[in-house]
Order: structure tokens, then sequence, then C-alpha cells
């Protein structure tokens, strides 16, 4: 070991990067002496929250992660499901929380870059973006600004590159305030045969560095998203990457290119602390050692140091071992995108990274100890106490409110408005391949390019259920990724988890990760839907105040043919509409409580698995054989707000006889595991004796006419009306500041 | 019909173009990369949509100076039919097919929704299998897609049936001049979504009739432009 020039290391220092002074021993025992300050900072990235998984792994563990459909679970960069026909489809969501909230526009477009390219360094083509966002109050002083830039972020980058946004959701609520959410989701989709993993193989083949240049962004990004934010958050603003979606584009055409020769050993992407993460899975996935000559990394700033090349968060770069001898075939295809190519290392034999820069060794660390010592947390935890039910007496509609009026302010409330301002800034179309977007239907459908097979995708998650009961709201967030499949004929097939919560280190917010955790597991099993990819985003804390716990699902759903699918709108005059499914007027954490009450108490409804997988297999029978004309789930709002959606979107109202005397749970209550479909009224008859033969509770709403909501003995709400309360408020907002 | 679909970096509307072209003619069309110099010999050159170098500098700026540029310009002054659609619009303007000028949208956002236009001219192979003031939905996704020109041009466009398409409200009402009103997703000039050359011989436009052709897609509105190319070029 050479003495290059660098800064004495101390523990001190250890602790400035995030680490434990037991984190800092474990190092010097296994390392046999001081580690150099280069060494220091990979040691401390590798083993932060981010990129180690210290505080989560045990539980994450518990997920089902298996199935017939499962070609590659977690552990890779995205997960792989069998889609058929020799195509697999390739999915992961990931959270980009910190850095948005820090710097909304870059924050937010460098998330969407990460998860695509997590996506097609597997091999696929990505074909399809959602993203699962919270704000804050709407009248937090950020809130508007933080929307403004998170949108035209997710627009600048999802836009030019190319990929269609065809979904999604997004929440208002005053535990955001501090700690935004912005969790991005690509899809994408190979053939099952030309799949590319991370591990290295091959000693003495060449280490290769595509892409942007590396600069001085983004250093210690890892180790930002593993800690609270307290009142100098905005000083870690130089932590946050800058995004070139044009670059990205690029390299999504030129990786894709070269994937098609057979130059290709493995290959991943430089993410979260960039060359350092990628150099140093690769290499320990393959049990090789590494050794990289900094001097040949391509840079865009002069005298950066060893330590900042390898902890540089600079996007749009990827690491590629390739076959000995491709170098020129390889170089060509980067050439040709006028991306940069560079031999910067060799795989060996030593198991050791090794770094080398200015003819000096500035680290030289074995690699598998390092890796494996990554610390492992069993943390305390708490489960969280049980909600008392509420009284019976919510059930009665309050006496001074109209029934329209009760509606228009649900419709209208920032978590039910229309998103539209939102999702028109996303181009859902380009491609052609778009079958449903936002508004059209309960999940994004998207037909395989060149073919007639279709995937569909949604993003779920009741953050104010989780809070409410972990488990349940676990399990609900799940149950709802699949109804929101199999409402619109979609067989789900697996799911991407990303666990958005506080501070691990309090046990009241473990036992929430332990809590959802277990919901999850529960659901994934019951009904066949295995967890094959996910990220973790702890610490979304500040001064001590934690977000709702959000374990957002993001779920796929294929489709024999994309056209079967059916969205929520309307169609004909004179249709009979149907619930599928019963409930109980269950009110606790419902939106009529917490909108018409005031109230944000009480249980979140119960998730009865067996159920949801009855009626969601019934639901998808109807669908394929092309009985329904349309399909809703029943969510946030309950039946009336469902029926009052699917009568927006078609411009056709609903005469609803089935619901006179109705009280606020049955019209409001968020019971789960139920659907209203619209059947041509001489198919009526037939579904229904269908629902008695499957033992599923079937009953009929009345049918689509006119253009109100009507026959409920009340008086007639019009679709006019209610669509401009639920149009209004978001524009509204945002033009406020204008 | 034999056509040419031009590939920069940055295009991301290619495929949709190919498509759109094959089930209308039959025939794959050729894919030629920006830095080629030649072109074979086609009825129809299209310059697709997309973010062409990023939108650095100006949209389409960079792109009007690709080496295959040159060779557009030669093929549309021979007559050869050209077709810019979005950011396609953008670089054959930029590259001096057209008059006038693409900027910011003017709410400053980029945006993605189906609008209503007004067939304004039907005496092209672009138009043809149209009806004059018909009016038909197209998709847009732009963030640059304000049309403007200077007054005598504008004046110019209008008086020589140069003007292809206007944005108007659903119910096909033309708005009064410079009305930047909410069915024109961008503030146009005089509601200008697309316009000719004086021959009628290139047309660009910002709305996607290529991402309207099928039942795939709920909208079959943009499948007589593609019909009347074929029919007329072949």
């Amino acid at each position: 070991m050479t003495t290059a020039q660098q800064p004495a290391v101390s523990l001190e220092m250890a602790r400035e990067f995030g680490l434990s002074e037991g984190e800092y021993n474990n190092a010097l025992e296994i390392l046999g002496r001081q580690p150099t300050y280069t060494e220091l900072g990979i040691i401390s990235v590798m083993w932060s929250e981010h990129c180690s998984y210290k505080s989560s792994k045990k539980w994450l563990m518990t997920l089902p992660t298996t199935g017939p459909q499962v070609i590659c679970g977690p552990g890779e960069n995205a997960g792989v499901v069998d889609a058929g026909d020799g195509d697999a489809i390739i999915f992961k969501m990931e959270s980009h929380n910190h850095p948005s909230y820090i710097e909304p526009f870059q924050g937010a477009a460098t998330g969407v870059g990460g998860i695509l390219r997590d996506v097609f360094t597997m091999g696929a083509r990505p074909i399809a973006n959602m993203n699962a966002l919270r704000f804050g109050a709407p009248e937090h002083p950020k809130t508007r600004h933080l929307v403004s830039g998170v949108v035209a972020g997710i627009a600048h980058y999802g836009n030019c590159v190319g990929v269609p946004t065809v979904g999604g959701e997004t929440n208002f609520h005053p535990a955001f305030n501090g700690n935004i959410l912005v969790n991005a989701m690509t899809v994408g989709v190979a053939k099952a045969d030309r799949i590319f993993y991370s591990a290295a193989a091959g000693i003495g083949n060449p280490v290769v560095y595509v892409g942007s240049k590396t600069g001085r962004d983004g250093i210690h990004g890892a180790t930002m998203a593993s800690a609270e934010f307290s009142e100098d958050s905005e000083e870690k603003r130089p932590t946050v990457q800058v995004g070139d979606p044009f670059t990205e584009k690029l390299l999504i055409e030129a990786c894709l290119e070269l994937m098609e020769t057979d130059a290709i050993v493995a290959i991943q992407d430089m993410g979260a602390a960039g060359l350092t993460s990628s150099s140093v899975e690769m290499a320990g996935k393959g049990g090789l050692g590494i050794e990289l000559v900094l001097d040949d990394v391509p840079m865009r700033e002069e005298g950066m140091t060893p330590y900042e090349i390898m902890l540089s968060e600079s996007q749009e770069r990827m690491l590629i071992i390739l076959k000995p001898g491709r170098e020129e075939v390889a170089k060509a295809i980067f050439d040709k995108w006028e991306l940069d190519f560079a031999v910067i290392g060799t795989l060996t034999d030593t198991g050791k990274l090794v770094i080398k820069m200015h003819g000096q060794t500035w680290c030289d660390m074995p690699i598998a100890p390092v890796s494996n010592a990554s610390p492992l947390y069993d943390r305390p935890w708490e489960p969280t106490p049980a909600a008392a039910e509420l009284e019976d007496a919510v059930r009665a509609l309050p006496a001074d409110k109209t029934l329209g009026d009760i509606l228009e302010k649900i419709m209208s409330c920032p978590d039910q408005a229309s998103k539209r301002w939102i999702w028109e800034q996303y181009d859902s179309l380009v491609n052609g391949d778009t079958r449903f977007m936002s508004g059209q239907a309960d999940a994004g459908v998207v037909r395989l390019p060149g073919q007639s097979k279709g995937i569909a995708v949604t993003t779920d998650c009741t953050p104010r259920y989780c809070l409410a009961d972990p488990v349940r709201g676990g399990a609900q967030a799940v149950a709802e990724a699949y109804r929101n499949l199999s409402a619109v004929g979609a067989l789900p097939l697996a799911v991407t988890d990303n666990m958005n919560f506080g501070n691990p280190e309090k046990p009241r917010i473990m036992g929430q990760f332990v809590g959802a955790i277990q919901g999850m597991a529960d659901a994934c099993r019951a009904l066949d839907f295995p967890v094959v990819s996910g990220n973790v985003s702890l610490y979304n804390e500040t001064n001590g105040e934690a977000i709702l716990p959000t374990p957002a699902i993001g779920a796929v759903g294929l489709l024999p043919d994309a056209m079967i699918a059916v969205g929520i709108a309307f169609k004909n005059e004179g249709d009979t509409i149907l619930l599928v499914g019963e409930g109980t007027g269950h009110l606790g954490q419902s939106l009529y409580l917490r909108e018409i009450l005031g109230r944000e108490d009480g249980p979140p409804p119960p998730v009865d698995l067996a159920v949801e997988r009855r009626n969601g297999e019934f639901v998808r029978g109807l669908i394929a054989e092309g009985l329904v004309v349309s399909s809703h789930d029943i969510q946030d709002g309950g039946l009336l707000v469902t029926v009052a959606e699917m009568a927006m979107a078609g411009g056709i109202g609903a005469n609803l006889s089935g619901l006179d005397g109705a009280d606020a749970g049955t019209l409001f209550g968020e019971d789960q595991g139920r659907y209203v479909l619209a059947v041509r009224a001489d198919k009526a008859a037939a579904v229904q004796e269908k629902a008695k033969a499957a033992g599923v509770p079937m009953s009929v709403l009345g049918k689509t006419n006119g253009t109100a909501l009507t026959g409920r003995g009340g008086e007639a709400i019009t679709i006019a009306r209610l669509k401009a309360a639920n149009e209004a408020w978001l524009p509204g907002y945002m033009a406020a500041a204008e | 019909m034999k056509a040419a679909v031009i590939v920069f970096p940055g295009s991301n509307r290619e495929r949709d173009a190919v498509a759109a072209l094959e089930a209308a003619s039959g025939t794959k069309p050729h894919l030629v990369w920006h830095r080629d110099t030649e072109l074979p010999k086609v009825d129809l050159i299209l310059v697709p949509g997309g973010f062409s170098y990023g939108d650095y500098l100006r949209s389409g700026a960079m792109a009007a100076h690709s080496p295959i540029m040159r060779e557009v310009k030669a093929r549309a002054d021979q007559g050869v039919r050209v077709l810019g659609i979005c950011n396609g619009f953008q670089i054959i303007t930029e590259a001096g097919l057209l008059p006038g000028a693409l900027m910011r949208n003017a709410k400053l956002k980029f945006i993605c929704r189906t609008v209503h236009l007004r067939v304004e001219n039907t005496d092209s192979p672009f138009t043809a299998k149209y009806r004059k003031g018909q009016i038909v939905r197209y998709p847009v996704a732009h963030g640059d897609g304000n049309y403007w020109t200077d007054a005598e041009t504008v004046k110019r466009l209008d008086g020589e049936g140069q003007v292809a398409f206007r944005y108007v409200s659903d119910e096909g009402d033309a708005a009064p001049r410079w009305n930047r009103n909410d069915w024109n997703p961008n503030g146009s000039l005089d509601n200008i979504a697309g316009i000719f050359n004086a021959k009628r011989t290139v047309l660009g436009l910002m709305p996607h009739p290529e991402d309207a052709v099928s039942a795939f897609h709920g909208n079959t509105d943009g499948k007589p432009m593609f019909d009347g190319l074929v029919e007329a070029l072949s």
C-alpha cells in the first residue's frame, strides 16, 4: 500500500460519513489497519442504510418472492416475470424522496432516470412509467413549489426519453410537510432468454465505463438519504444530482443495441454510490476482485480525487464487463450514439477492490469481508395499538347537508380531486402502444411493442390506513393493486414495493415497518402475487416528525390481448350497474369521515384476502368473456364516489334506484374487495347467474342514464357539477401562486 | 408509397410513425440515421417527433443542421413530400422548409391531451381524404408548440391556403384571432396547428396523427392523412 496524499482518517470523520463507532471499529478489524480516506468513503456508503438495507433486511426476507411466473426476484437491478411466449416483463419502483425535497425538479427527474436504468440495464426496453407522489398539506408554504418542481422534473425526464407515463397517484397530508415522497416505477419488456445480470465473470475481462462523464455531483447522496432532515437540509443541495434525459435516451438505445451482440458478460447502472456500488456489487456477486485505474474515467471536471470519483453520483453512467476482445464492437456502438466509452479496469482473482490513480494505490481492500460485514440490525419495535371502532351514529347522513353537497366536497378534496393538471404534463402516448392512461381505467394499459398482448400497471397505497393499522394497511395496499389490475381484466403477476418510513431507530416507527411487511406478506401469499423487486427509504423525518407509513406497491398484470381491457367510463345509456362484493358500511379512516365529519379516526377497513381473490377472479373472468362494458374498483370515497367517477369519465349519468334510503356507510364506506361494473342490460341476468354460481355477492345498483346521478329519492346531482368540483381544485391551487 | 423516416439522436416517435406508415402502405419505411448523407429514393420523407438533441439550444435547431437535412431540403426542392410532426415540425421550420418559429407553450408547460382541429385546406395529399372544415381529434404532446410568425407572413399563409389545421373548440368554433384560450393548447398565433409550404408539398404540424390511426388508439382521425398520402403517392 503506497502512502498517497489523503486526509487522515479518524473516528470523528467516520461519524461525519454516517458510520457509528461500532461500525468504524469493525472496519478497522476487517482491514487490520486504518482505512484510507478513499476506503472510508467507500465503506461508509456500502454500509449506509440506503445501500445495505441494514434495518430492513431481516423483515424484507419474510416477503414471498417466488412463483411459477418469477424469472428473477429481489437482488438484481429489477424484478423479472414471465409474460409467456418468450417475453419477460422487468420492473421496479424506487424512491427519490430526500433529493426531491431539497431540489424538486432535479431530484424527481433523476429519480425517473435511475429507475429507467435499473430496468434497461437488464436488457429491457422501457414501455411504461408510473409515479406515486405524496406532498404536505396544500396550505404549507412549500407544497405548491414542490408539486410544481416534482411534476415538471418527472415530465422533463420521462417525456424526453420517450417512455409513456401512464398513471400514478398523488396524496396530500401534513405529515409530508417536511418529507415528500417521490416514488417512480418503470416497466420494460425483454426476451426471457436475453436478460442481463450484474454478476461479473472472467478473470482478466475488461471493465468498461459508458455514458456521461463523471463530475462532483451527488457525492454522498446515499449517505444523505440515510439520515433525518433538520433545519440545515437546504445546505445539502450539492448532494443532489443533475439529470440529462437526452443522454439517457442515447444510453438506452446504445445499450439495447450492444445487448443484441454477444459482447456483454455483465452490466449494471451506476446508481446510488455510483462507481463504488456498481464495481463492488458486480465483482462481489461474481466472487472476484476488480482493479480500476481512475485516470481513464471520463471526467467532466479537472482535479477530481479518487474519493470524489468513486463517490460521485453523476447520472447516466453504466459499468459493463465485456468478453475479451469485444471492446471495438462495443466502442463502435457508443461512438455512433456519441457517448463516452472507456476501459477503466479489469477483473482479478484477488477478491479485492484496488483503485489506482496517478500511479498510486488509493484503495486496496477485500470486497467480500466488507460486503458481508455490512451491518444487519434487528431493531426494537413496538406494534401499533389498535384504533377504537367508530360509534354506529356516524352512519347517519348529516341532516344539514344535501347528498350533492357531500359528494361535491369529497370529489373536490385534495386527495380525491382530479390530477389532470399533473398527468397532462406527462407524455402518456409516445410509442403508440398506450391503451389506457390516467383517468381512463384503474390501471395503465400498454401493449407490448409489435404485439397485441398487453400489460396493466398500477401503484397503490393508502398511507392513512397504514398509520392507523400498519398490518391492515400493508395488506390493503397489495389488495388494492390486485383489484386495480383485475378491474381492467389483467391477471396480476407480481409486485414491486417501495417502503417509505420514518426513523427506524424509533421502536414505534420500526413497528410500522414490521407491521406493514406482515400485512403485505400475508396478502402477497394469499393472492399469489410475489414481490420481485423493491426499495426502502427510511429516515423520512424532519425535526422528529415522521411521515405517514407508506409502503407503496407497484404491480404488473398480463392481458392476453390489450383490447379486452375495460376502462371506468360508462359507455351506453341503459346499461345495468352492478355491485360486486358486499360492504358493512365501514367508515373508519374513510375520506367521508375526514372531509365531512372532520375526523381521522377508527380502524381502516379489514381486508379479507380470500374474498379479494374470489371477487378478482370473478371480475377477470367476466371481462375475458367480453361481458363487461365499464369496470371500477371501490376505493377512496366509497361506492358513490366510484359511480361518480364512472359517470364523469363517460359523460353519462346513472339512476341508482338500488341505493334508495342508503346511509353514509353504504354510500361512502370504504369496504374492500368490491367493484362496480356496467353491463349491457340484456346480459345482466346472465352475469347475475354467474355471480350466484361463483358464490360472489352481487346487487343491482341501477342503470346508466342521463346526465346526472338520480333515483336515490334525493336530488339529481349533475355530472357537470361534479366535474367542475373535481377538476377545479388542483389547477386553481397551482394558479394561486402564478 | 415508399417512405423514409429520419432518426436523430433523441427522436422518440419514429416507431409510431413507422407503424402508421406501414399500416397504411403495407410497406416498411426506411429508417435513415441523421448522419447519413444519402436518402433512398422515396415518395415521402417523415421527420418524426421527439427531443432531437435534447431540445438543447432551441427545439429542432441542432437537428436542422444534421448532415441528412441537406439532402432532405434538396429532395423537398424537387417536390418530394415532407411531413414534419411535432419535433419534426420544429426541425423543418428551423431548416427553412416552412416559415415561422415554434416557441414555448404559452402556459410554459408540456401538454399531452387530445385536441380538436379544423381541416383548413384539403388541396394536398396530406389532407385530401378530409372534408374542408371537418373537425378532427388528434393528440398533442409538446412543450414548444406555440407557432409564431410576422403579421405579413401570417396574412400570406392564410390568403394562399397554407394553413392546414387550426385548433378549435370541441364544437368546432373558431376562436377570434389571437385568442389564447383553453382549447388552443399552446397559444399559437391565429390558432395555427399546422402549415404547408407554398406548393403544399411540405406539411408541418404539432399534433400527432400517427397516434390516432387504429381502434387500439381509440381514435382513427389520423388515418385519413396516411391513407391520402398512400393514394396520392403510389
